[in-house]
């Protein structure tokens, strides 16, 4: 059976090509998103169909149609008179001679010829531009309407901030269990993960179905569950590493400024607490809170000029924070010791919030955290570099509702801004989960190097999602299609072209065993055999 | 091979005409005939008197049927005569057939035979004969000659139907620019 679909008639390396069906070709078999070859006369070029489209030759026929009950003028008129017309954004392209067969696929600079044969592509030509899977490339699932695998070269997708993008309940969860996973086996990166939901550490949920495995399940040595809240995860029956208590002596200034919107807090109690901390030192927290009402405290703000009304809504914004159960004057263990410790070894540790999950806990800790963390790695990096020394385990740090973080307001004073910024140059990235794109920051946006993105249908957030990114008109109404659940848009640093596709299943005990087995295989060769041998 | 069915009396590139050996001997329209190296398709055939000026008159008042008419008038047979004429479509050259117009129009008094199922599929492998009828400057309308030859041909293939989707879609893409022609020709191209 051969794939031909039809020739290409008009091309423009702006606007694209246009594909003449041929009449065997149902017009209705053409789905946005899929990819295709096209046989140029000295190279190929990879393509993906971004619009499908009906011609006919004579005008006259659209106004007066012929007699469609007739079989016999129908077949005569379809793919003559009639036809099928597909619009192809070229991508890629690769050169007939040995030189560029080598160098791979090229960004396309030129266009096909006249009447060049258009195919659908193959399991190779996926191949070829994808990689096949090996101890660097993970399955991420198929191409849409495809069997072929589509691999993800992980230890590209790691060095640099990326994003997973969708609308509630189109997948955003499973599709970033699916790539923990790759990035857990096929990389030298440790994640952590800002578990907000309870989603990725022991088990999740899936909508209508039985609860799925999270990452500790099916990596036992791997993986370490922190929670901030014992009591729910031993009633969720989760076996955790550590208690992450937060002292309140950890609470900088920066914490407060980004919980202003959440804590309510007005600008000049924000602008008092750098005042406070320079007063007090590391428990300004503490001392803040035991301010009790009197003259002393009169002369106390007036001596720093803080208005009175101003540190009465600092106090009520702070006593929020206090009433966190997991914030406590002094922190028994320090969390962020301990969760380097983790890292250092090799395991991705999952931060779980239990029943903590409204915004602020999730704002504060991740970001505190977060921004220790970070310091460290950027000490030891530069330490390395100095002492030439191997650098940190690369690190990519997971975090829901990423708006929160990375909004225009905040960007600029959150960790997550500079890290998102300053990217690779201290072996940390992120991973940033999100409903709202449009509610990132865009100069983060424009940073981040591979976006996913399942079903989104808001304008403003289709535009930040493929601002800057080539072709984005007819990117724009192949992501506008994308299935409702389970189909996704991958684009940027880690692909050599955007491609729409479908996640591998997770969740099926098969599943596990082909997520599990692929680490084996190509991360640790020979040990299983060995093992296996041993029980003969 | 079949008997001559008549000989050609006038001819120039793109069409001969012929006049038939007997009286309402004429091939059917859109037939393909033969003429020396040449073919043509019937595109016109005319029965009239021998002389332009002088017109047939009604004779049959006082007969019972037309045959009578004939048979109490033998000289009829003599003083009327059958022509007709075909469109230029091709020519052979050794082995092949082109579906060009031929080089030299055909001989005068050359002899002209009806092609037989062999030599009408063989010819009908190929469509090129349609763009010279659809620019032929006929007496009958185009449309109509062009699914008259379609149907005649039609009728000696294995696949008549595969054949005239096959000659539908030829004609689709000549007549891409009128498709009330196109139009017209498909829905005269049914034999049932």
């Amino acid at each position: 059976m051969t794939d031909k679909l039809g020739i290409v008639t008009t091309a423009s390396l702006e606007k694209g090509v246009d594909v003449r069906l041929d009449a065997p070709v149902s017009v209705e078999d053409m789905v946005v998103g899929r990819y295709v070859t096209i046989e140029g006369q000295k190279r190929r070029f990879f393509g993906m169909i971004t619009d499908v489209r009906l011609g006919v030759t004579d005008e006259r026929l659209a106004v007066s149609p012929p007699d469609v009950n007739d079989p016999f003028i129908a077949e005569v008129l379809s793919g003559t008179s009639t036809f099928g017309q597909i619009h192809v954004t070229p991508m890629l392209t690769i050169g007939g001679d040995a030189k560029s067969m080598l160098e791979g696929p090229q960004p396309v600079k030129t266009i096909p010829a006249h009447f060049c044969a258009v195919n659908l592509a193959t399991e190779d030509d996926i191949e070829r531009v994808f990689g096949k899977e090996d101890p660097q490339r993970f399955n991420i699932g198929n191409p849409l309407d495809m069997e072929t695998k589509l691999c993800l070269n992980l230890e590209e997708f790691v060095k640099r901030s990326n994003g997973i993008f969708g609308k509630s309940g189109t997948g955003k969860t499973f599709l970033t269990r699916i790539l923990l996973i790759g990035i857990l086996q096929k990389s030298k990166a440790v994640n952590l993960i800002f578990d907000m939901h309870n989603e990725y550490g022991w088990q999740g949920t899936s909508e209508g179905g039985p609860p799925v495995k999270g990452l500790k399940q099916l990596f036992q040595s791997k993986v370490a569950v922190f929670t901030l809240d014992e009591e729910n995860s031993r009633r969720r029956g989760v076996s955790t590493d550590f208690v992450v208590k937060i002292g309140y002596d950890e609470i900088e200034p920066e914490d407060i400024v980004l919980l202003r919107q959440t804590l309510n807090l007005t600008e000049p109690a924000v602008e008092a607490v750098y005042q406070l901390r320079r007063r007090f030192g590391k428990s300004w927290l503490q001392n803040v809170l035991d301010i009790e009402g009197g003259e002393d405290t009169k002369e106390l703000l007036d001596s720093m000029s803080i208005h009175e009304s101003s540190f009465q809504n600092l106090k009520r914004g702070l006593a929020t924070i206090r009433r966190l159960p997991f914030i406590q004057p002094h922190a028994p263990v320090d969390a962020v010791k301990n969760i380097l410790d983790h890292l250092d070894k090799g395991i991705n540790v999952v931060l779980e919030f239990g029943r903590y999950r409204d915004i602020t806990a999730y704002v504060l800790v991740a970001n505190m955290l977060a921004r220790r963390i970070y310091s460290q790695y950027q000490s030891r990096t530069e330490k390395a570099m100095a002492e030439s020394v191997a650098p940190p385990n690369p690190l990519v740090i997971t975090i829901e509702e990423a708006h929160k973080f990375l909004n225009p307001e905040v960007s600029s004073q959150t960790i997550f801004g500079t890290i998102a910024r300053e990217m690779r140059k201290y072996n940390v990235s992120l991973l940033v989960i999100d409903q709202r794109p449009s509610g990132i920051d865009s100069e983060v946006m424009s940073q981040m190097g591979t976006k996913i993105t399942c079903l989104l249908d808001n304008e403003r957030d289709i535009d930040s999602v493929l601002a800057g990114v080539s072709g984005k008109n007819e990117l724009k109404s192949v992501l506008a299609r994308l299935a409702p659940k389970q189909q996704a848009l991958i684009f940027g640093h880690a692909v050599p072209m955007p491609v729409a596709f479908q996640p591998r299943e997770y969740g099926s005990a098969k599943s596990y065993k082909d997520f599990t087995s692929a680490g084996k295989s190509s991360a640790s060769t020979g040990t299983g055999k060995d093992i296996e041998k041993l029980w003969e | 091979m079949s008997p001559k069915i008549a000989e050609v009396i006038e001819a120039d590139t793109a069409s001969f005409v012929a006049q038939c050996y007997e009286l309402y001997e004429l091939p059917p329209l859109g037939a393909l005939v033969k003429t020396g190296d040449i073919y043509g398709i019937v595109c016109h055939a005319e029965t009239a008197g021998m002389e332009p000026g002088r017109k047939p008159i009604a004779r049959g008042r006082d007969e019972a049927s037309e045959a009578a008419v004939y048979e109490s008038s033998p000289q009829l047979l003599k003083l009327l005569r059958s022509e007709f004429t075909a469109s230029a479509v091709g020519y052979q050259d050794g082995n092949k057939i082109y579906q060009y117009l031929p080089p030299q129009p055909a001989r005068i008094h050359g002899f002209i035979y009806l092609c037989q199922p062999d030599e009408v599929k063989e010819f009908s492998k190929n469509f090129g004969f349609l763009n010279i009828l659809i620019n032929a400057a006929l007496t009958a309308p185009t449309e109509e000659l062009i699914a008259a030859a379609l149907r005649q041909m039609s009728g000696v293939q294995e696949d008549s139907h595969a054949f005239l989707v096959a000659a539908g879609k030829e004609l689709a893409n000549l007549l891409s620019n009128d498709f009330i022609k196109l139009k017209n020709i498909l829905g005269r191209l049914k034999i049932k």
